[in-house]
């Protein structure tokens, strides 16, 4: 498998979608960083894997489900308690509109 | 897939285009609490007040499934005679937008719970289907108001976390009829399973339409999504400006670019979101918060014993049980309130009168009144009265419609109006006689123009008919003056 190499481009359309703001310096540690994960993981990909079913839990757990009953809500304040701006009962952010 | 429709063809100046659609529905789906949470799903409600802290996104809180979002997801995936996925698997769909708090979506990207169905959609002319690419199961996003203050917008996360089904659609559809037909189909098919209650005014149906045009038989053109759009008739005519509009484009000599539209229900027009091209790397990947989502064969199959009857078999029982046309049935069957009142006033009764009856006068009756059949201001045991009163012949059609009002404005029985009234028919043929020898013996010339314009024997029907305030038997009277005025029988 040909090695997938990251460039400073692509770490920072990364740090965009994630909308986290990189320096020049940080986008060029972050870049080293993310190729050395990447080669890691290609060092995995050596492991022969056809017909091994991808692991989704250890021990066998099952996912656990709720009865559809209205248990949680009416609790505006504790919702909004962090909220840098609130109005209402609304969240205050700034203004987006497409 | 059969040739386009001759009729369904668009004319542009270099021949006729095709319309090729295909459409993303979007339902809420009917549950007491949210897919992931406990807090209510109900619409509406104080600001952030159906709110838990799991869909505040709150660091540490955790999903949890909501058992009867996914029966009502597999409901709906076999009344769209849909593969079941008994695996399937929750994503992360990542964006950001104040109403989104997470920073994703939960969804489900490689493996939906449903996989590929059928709905069958009958139009006046003509029935097409329309294949189901998929259903799957996701959250809804809260709701963010933009009007209320120039510097800020404001969120409310009533909605966030509600179940969503997504249904999309195969490419099938090839007119703005045929999408219209569709999304009503779909809606009545979601009601009859009570999955979704299909209410478009409070967002519970949506619709994101791909409309592109090709000649026929070229390859797919590029497609446009449009979003936004909220109603059947809006689907209409969001499809019909964006073909004519792509059709322009191409024959202008330009080309078509894959984009997101949004429809304006103002102007009628469709127009581009200029969205970053970048807003659609949603980066899917399994939500390392939820286990695959397995169900047994036995679930399935619990499920698929007690669902209802579907509007396309309630359709051909009704054929075949009431000997009605497949229009009626269809007109009959088109919601669940509709089919059940018809078939408390067909059981025991004539079913022709009966559909006559409930798509004539009780249905404007409905109308006129603004009222839904749950708030019918007749019963089904009233109008049946009613028609038992036609049928044993104790009071003629006309009499009927007279008695059919009465109960409208001032309610009661039918039998208890025309008893009280002096409504009843009069079959007496005594009776009816002494009224015919009357006008006989004091219309001369009328009895002298009968002998050579049978036709006129109309008037005298009518003059009986008069005399009696519509009470006598128009058989009996017809009957009478043929023989009096020895006039014969019209063959």
């Amino acid at each position: 498998m040909a090695k997938t190499e990251i460039d400073e481009a692509t770490v920072r359309r990364i740090a965009h979608l994630a909308r986290v703001k990189v320096t020049a310096e940080e986008a060029t540690s972050l870049q080293r960083e993310l190729n050395g994960i990447l080669s890691w993981v290609e060092e995995l990909n050596a492991i022969p894997t056809d017909g091994v079913e991808p692991l989704t839990s250890v021990g066998g757990a099952k996912l656990h489900m709720r009865e559809d009953a209205v248990t949680d809500g009416n609790k505006p304040a504790a919702v909004l308690k962090n909220a840098p701006k609130s109005e209402d009962g609304f969240f205050l952010v700034p203004k987006v509109i497409e | 897939m059969a040739d386009t429709r001759k009729e369904n063809l668009i004319d542009g100046a270099t021949g006729p285009w095709e319309v090729i659609v295909g459409m993303e529905v979007h339902a809420q789906v009917l549950s007491n609490a949210k897919l992931f949470s406990g807090a209510s799903a109900a619409f509406g409600g104080e600001p952030n007040s159906h709110v838990s802290l799991v869909d505040a996104a709150m660091p540490g809180m955790l999903p949890v499934i909501n058992v009867e979002c996914v029966k009502q997801a597999i409901r709906t995936g076999l009344g769209l005679k849909a593969q079941i996925n008994r695996r399937s698997v929750f994503d992360r769909k990542n964006y950001f937008y104040p109403d989104l708090p997470q920073g994703y979506q939960i969804s489900q990207f490689k493996f939906p719970i449903v996989g590929e169905g059928i709905v069958t959609v009958d139009l006046k002319d003509y029935s097409f289907d329309v294949g189901i690419e998929r259903l799957h199961l996701e959250q809804d996003a809260g709701k963010s108001l933009h009007d209320q203050d120039p510097d800020h917008s404001y969120v409310d996360l009533n909605r966030s976390g509600v179940a969503l089904m997504e249904i999309v659609s195969k490419p099938d559809i090839r007119s703005s009829e045929e999408a219209k037909a569709y999304i009503t189909k779909l809606r009545t098919i979601l009601r009859y399973l009570g999955t979704c209650d299909g209410n478009m005014e409070e967002g519970s149906l949506r619709a994101d339409v791909n409309v592109s045009v090709r000649k026929q038989g070229a390859p797919l053109g590029t497609r446009c999504e449009i979003k936004n759009v909220n109603s059947i008739r809006f689907i209409g005519q969001a499809i019909e400006y964006e073909a004519r509009r792509q059709i322009d484009v191409i024959e202008d000599g330009g080309t078509i670019k894959q984009e997101t539209r949004l429809f304006d229900a103002k102007s009628g027009k469709t127009r581009s979101m200029r969205s970053k091209e970048e807003a659609h790397d949603y980066r899917y990947f399994p939500d390392p918060d939820l286990l695959p989502l397995e169900v047994s064969e036995a679930f399935v199959e619990d499920l698929k014993t007690v669902l209802p009857e579907l509007p396309d078999e309630k359709r051909a029982r009704f054929m075949s049980d009431y000997a009605l046309s497949a229009y009626d049935a269809g007109v009959l069957i088109s919601d669940r309130a509709s089919a059940d009142f018809y078939e408390a006033v067909a059981r025991g009764r004539d079913p022709k009168l009966a559909a006559n009856w409930m798509m004539g006068d009780f249905f404007a009756a409905l109308n006129k009144t603004g009222k839904d059949i749950t708030e019918s201001p007749i019963s089904a045991a009233q109008l049946g009265e009613l028609i038992d009163l036609i049928s044993s012949d104790v009071v003629s059609g006309r009499i009927a419609k007279e008695v059919f009002e009465i109960m409208l404005e001032k309610g009661g029985m039918p039998g208890e109006i025309v008893e009280e009234r002096g409504l009843k028919q009069v079959t007496d043929t005594g009776a009816i006689e002494k009224v015919v020898d009357e006008i006989i013996a004091a219309n001369p010339k009328q009895v002298e123009q009968v002998q050579t314009k049978p036709k006129t024997l109309g008037w005298f029907v009518g003059q009986v008919m008069r005399a009696t305030g519509g009470k006598a038997n128009p058989d009996a009277v017809n009957a009478l003056l043929r023989q009096k005025l020895q006039v014969p029988e019209e063959v």
